[in-house]
């Protein structure tokens, strides 16, 4: 075996997740944010992992 | 004649591969932005920048730090300090200037923060892979990363489940070094690190090679523009904890016992789409871009994998499942809290580092005890 095989399985995968995801949670492109949280006025509130819970 | 046909056709065929990797990346980013709305497309687009930046210029965390302990070459380590302070450069003001819209990755020194980051500087070199690293591993086909990496995200969505009750075995309040002040503290500490390094380094290792220089002043460009675009820093941990707590969800598991997850803002993000989370964006596009350059590469995907005794897969699990649950508890991994963290003058990112790289020395010593130095 080579790399080729591993590296189609972590595709394989990341395109299985997204499909899932996409199945039981469509996109909304009404809902999109500004595209750019600098200057947009609003308050930043992404998840982030040195962050407590909001 | 018959060999210059066979180079025709496989000079073409490489151009077609190539050509079909652009493509593909053109059209993720642009059925995003279309689709999801034009901040997500352009992380994706930074993401996917990260991956082919660290994959394509062979730079990491992981790696480097190896290197200074064992061989006391510090050209990779200064590399990191360089991209560390030139991000300050920028964000430190920003985030003076715009507090309601921009956020460091601003976190509390704890007990369990320290012990976090002791724990993850040690399974990052016992899978030479530390949070980014993990994913660009895996996407350009080394085996180990692509083990670890379901194991990490496994770790980081348990660790984020009890996240509230370590933090509250000890933590002081969010310290940052913040304005004009706290950017020049940031800069002589970073001048200071890279000093005691260059000291320390052998002879003849010092001089940064040209593609390190490149790296740091790209993953530098990338990372401000992530904070520019999704008003935080880059981060990685999170994104791999919530595809796991969406799947948990998505199973039917209650996540109410959980103060992390059953939170506003968590509930608010399991219930949208991943392609919308920022750290999941990036994340996506490291693994991407990193296939997208192993791929690119001439023979970049067709080396034999290497074979490992079952002890190594064993611990490359539990390594892969330590990193994500530490890096939670640590506020973050390489990236989070050591890149992030500093540069946004965090003070937790400051001890981050100095716990991991304590870590780093009894990792490096179990990797091969572990089985993990590869054979022939």
């Amino acid at each position: 075996m080579t790399r080729k095989s591993t590296a189609l399985i972590a595709i394989a995968g990341l395109l299985a997740l997204i499909a899932a995801d996409l199945l039981a949670a469509p996109l909304n492109p009404y809902h999109a944010p500004p595209a750019f949280a600098l200057g947009s006025g609003q308050v930043a509130s992404g998840g982030f992992c040195g962050a407590l819970p909001d | 004649m018959t060999s210059t046909v066979l180079e025709a056709s496989s000079g073409s065929a490489t151009a077609l591969r190539r050509a079909a990797l652009v493509l593909a990346a053109l059209v993720a980013v642009g059925a995003l932005t279309l689709l999801g709305g034009a901040r997500y497309g352009f992380l994706l687009a930074i993401g996917l920048g990260f991956g082919i930046a660290l994959e394509g210029l062979r730079f990491g965390f992981a790696g480097p730090w190896r290197a200074m302990i064992l061989r006391r070459e510090p050209a990779g380590l200064l590399a990191q300090l360089l991209a560390i302070a030139l991000v300050s450069i920028v964000a430190i003001p920003l985030l003076s200037s715009h507090p309601g819209e921009l956020t460091g990755a601003q976190a509390p020194i704890g007990w369990a923060m320290v012990g976090g980051a002791f724990v993850f500087g040690a399974a990052m070199q016992v899978v030479l892979g530390c949070g980014s690293g993990t994913l660009v591993n895996a996407g350009s086909g080394n085996p180990v990363g692509l083990l670890a990496l379901p194991f990490f995200a496994i770790g980081s969505f348990f660790g984020a489940y009890g996240l509230i009750w370590w933090t509250s075995l000890g933590a002081l309040p969010i310290l940052t070094l913040r304005g004009t002040t706290g950017l020049a503290v940031t800069l002589v500490l970073l001048a200071l690190v890279a000093g005691v390094a260059f000291a320390l380094g052998k002879p003849g290792s010092r001089a940064l090679p040209r593609r390190y220089v490149i790296a740091a002043l790209v993953l530098a460009a990338l990372a401000i523009g992530n904070l520019v675009v999704a008003g935080q820093p880059w981060g990685v941990v999170y994104g791999l904890g919530l595809w796991v707590a969406k799947g948990v969800q998505g199973a039917g598991i209650d996540l109410s016992g959980s103060a992390f997850w059953s939170a506003p803002g968590s509930v608010t993000r399991l219930h949208e789409n991943l392609l919308t989370d920022y750290t999941s964006l990036t994340d996506i596009g490291l693994i991407a871009g990193a296939f997208g350059v192993a791929a690119w590469r001439q023979g970049g995907l067709s080396q034999a994998l290497p074979r490992y005794p079952a002890r190594a897969w064993v611990a490359t699990v539990v390594a892969g499942f330590l990193l994500g649950y530490s890096s939670r508890l640590a506020f973050g991994c390489n990236v989070g809290a050591f890149f992030s963290g500093i540069s946004t003058g965090s003070l937790h990112g400051w001890v981050w580092f100095a716990a991991a790289f304590a870590g780093a020395f009894l990792g490096i010593r179990l990797r091969p005890i572990l089985g993990l130095e590869a054979r022939a």
